[in-house]
């Protein structure tokens, strides 16, 4: 983001008057920063929606559109309303600068500006910038983007939604004896090969791993954000996690390593998806029916000695050309009512 | 006469910080923009246009202290705030504006060049 210097940012100054506009470029390139400059409100918008700044400086009283109205935009803008904004006004009056803190302006500088004053909350802005991006990064690293997203533009608010959505999971056949034969430095590299393979499958399809736990994964599609073809995404993420197994067991066979087999359960259907946990430490997730069938389809891949299994729900989604084959109505543990169960064929879709 | 219409510890403190070249820039910008400035006020007054008509005292009012010509600043301010009261705002005081910016305009010329 910052070019140049190691304290210089990029800098955008809004000014319907020439002098303050060649006066405050003139001062903050003096400390160091590259400036660009607009002459009204609407002008600064469209530049900061073409370039990317660290800072705004900017002025209240501007034709065409004026200060309040740009803070009032930048609000309501997702992409845009982490970008500092200092106010330079000489606007007079308490209620001016209480409404520009009230818009989110960071802090307001009376006109002129004084340039020592000028340079301090310049650098505090841009130091607080600089670690509101790292703590994004931060944030991307730990959660899914579509989490980060809705995160950003909903807030945060523990309890769910009704949504109707795909579930998925997942987890390494014979782990344990496997775990128990090898050092744990192998097992963790192993475990971190595996969730990278997953999580790429997974979220090249839409979805969203929401769950990780030892050697299984839980994965949602069609929430937070919804996925039309939810049930078909999940099913061709199934397929891909077994081909991207397969040719993770090339590499360990050469490796001389055992290979590794995984099970697969997805379900369909309506389900509330949300955060769970406390206000210090939440997860999104999904509860329901759906998802706990997901669970018994996937441990059930055991026993019927296939790969993927899905739910009829799941099933009705898929289009033709993904083979299917039925197994039979199954009474799993804590089901009342059997439920047909198919195996998706995982060698003829090549 | 300087001393008075151009308050100079302020303009020798933008000159120290911007630089004499940059202030020479600024002053001839402010030369060109300010009787622009007049010119809108005078026709802002005369179509009624209440908001143009503050806008553009407030710039003025800007500029003029940044350069330190206080007294034209706080006319402008006057005029600012007047909310085009005919009793403030009005021929008579654009007038007055004119002449004190036109003492401004020589000082600022005289020391620009000094």
């Amino acid at each position: 983001m910052r070019e140049g210097g190691q304290t210089g940012g990029r800098l955008l100054v809004v000014d319907d008057n020439k002098v303050n506009r060649l006066l405050l470029t003139r001062s903050l390139e003096q400390q160091g920063h590259s400036v660009a400059s607009a002459e009204n409100g609407r002008a600064a918008l469209e530049l900061l929606r073409r370039e990317s700044f660290d800072l705004l400086l900017l002025d209240i009283e501007m034709p065409e559109m004026d200060g309040f109205q740009v803070l009032d935009q930048l609000k309501g803008d997702l992409q845009l309303r982490d970008v500092p904004v200092i106010v330079t006004s000489s606007l007079e009056g308490v209620d001016n600068v209480v409404r520009c803190i009230e818009l989110g302006a960071e802090d307001y500088l009376p006109k002129p500006v004084n340039p020592v004053l000028l340079r301090a909350r310049i650098g505090a802005s841009l130091e607080k910038k600089r670690l509101r991006d790292q703590q994004r990064l931060l944030l991307q690293r730990f959660a899914a983007p579509e989490v980060v997203q809705e995160l950003q533009s909903e807030g945060f608010t523990l309890g769910g939604k009704r949504v109707t959505a795909s579930v998925l999971f997942a987890d390494i056949r014979s782990f344990t004896p496997l775990a128990e034969s090898q050092a744990p430095e192998e097992t963790i590299e192993l475990l971190n090969t595996y969730y990278t393979l997953m999580f790429s499958a997974i979220s090249g399809q839409g979805g969203l791993v929401s769950l990780m736990i030892g050697d299984g994964l839980m994965a949602i599609f069609g929430a937070p954000l919804p996925l039309p073809d939810h049930r078909e995404s999940a099913v061709r993420a199934a397929l891909e996690m077994i081909e991207l197994i397969e040719l993770f067991n090339v590499e360990r066979s050469t490796g001389g390593k055992a290979p590794i087999r995984i099970g697969i359960g997805i379900a369909s259907g309506e389900m509330i998806a949300g955060y769970t946990g406390t206000n210090e430490r939440a997860t999104y997730t999904c509860v329901g029916d759906v998802v706990n069938l997901a669970a018994r389809i996937e441990t059930h891949t055991k026993e019927a000695q296939r790969a993927i299994l899905i739910d009829s729900v799941t099933r009705e989604g898929l289009a033709d050309r993904v083979p299917v084959e039925g197994l039979g109505s199954i009474t799993f543990k804590g089901k009342a009512m059997p439920v047909d169960v198919f195996a998706v064929n995982v060698d003829a879709k090549r | 006469m300087t001393e008075q219409t151009i308050d100079r510890a302020t303009f020798d403190e933008l000159k120290q910080t911007a630089g004499a070249d940059f202030v020479t820039e600024l002053v001839d910008t402010f030369l060109v923009e300010a009787p622009r400035m007049l010119d809108e006020l005078r026709r802002a007054l005369a179509a009624k246009e209440a908001d143009k008509f503050r806008r553009t005292a407030h710039s003025l009012k800007s500029n003029s202290n940044t350069f330190g010509a206080l007294p034209l600043g706080a006319m402008a301010r006057e005029l600012e705030l007047s909310g085009m009261d005919p009793a403030k705002a009005n021929e008579a005081a654009l007038d007055a504006l004119a002449a004190e910016y036109s003492k401004v305009a020589a000082a600022l010329t005289e020391l620009k060049n000094a």
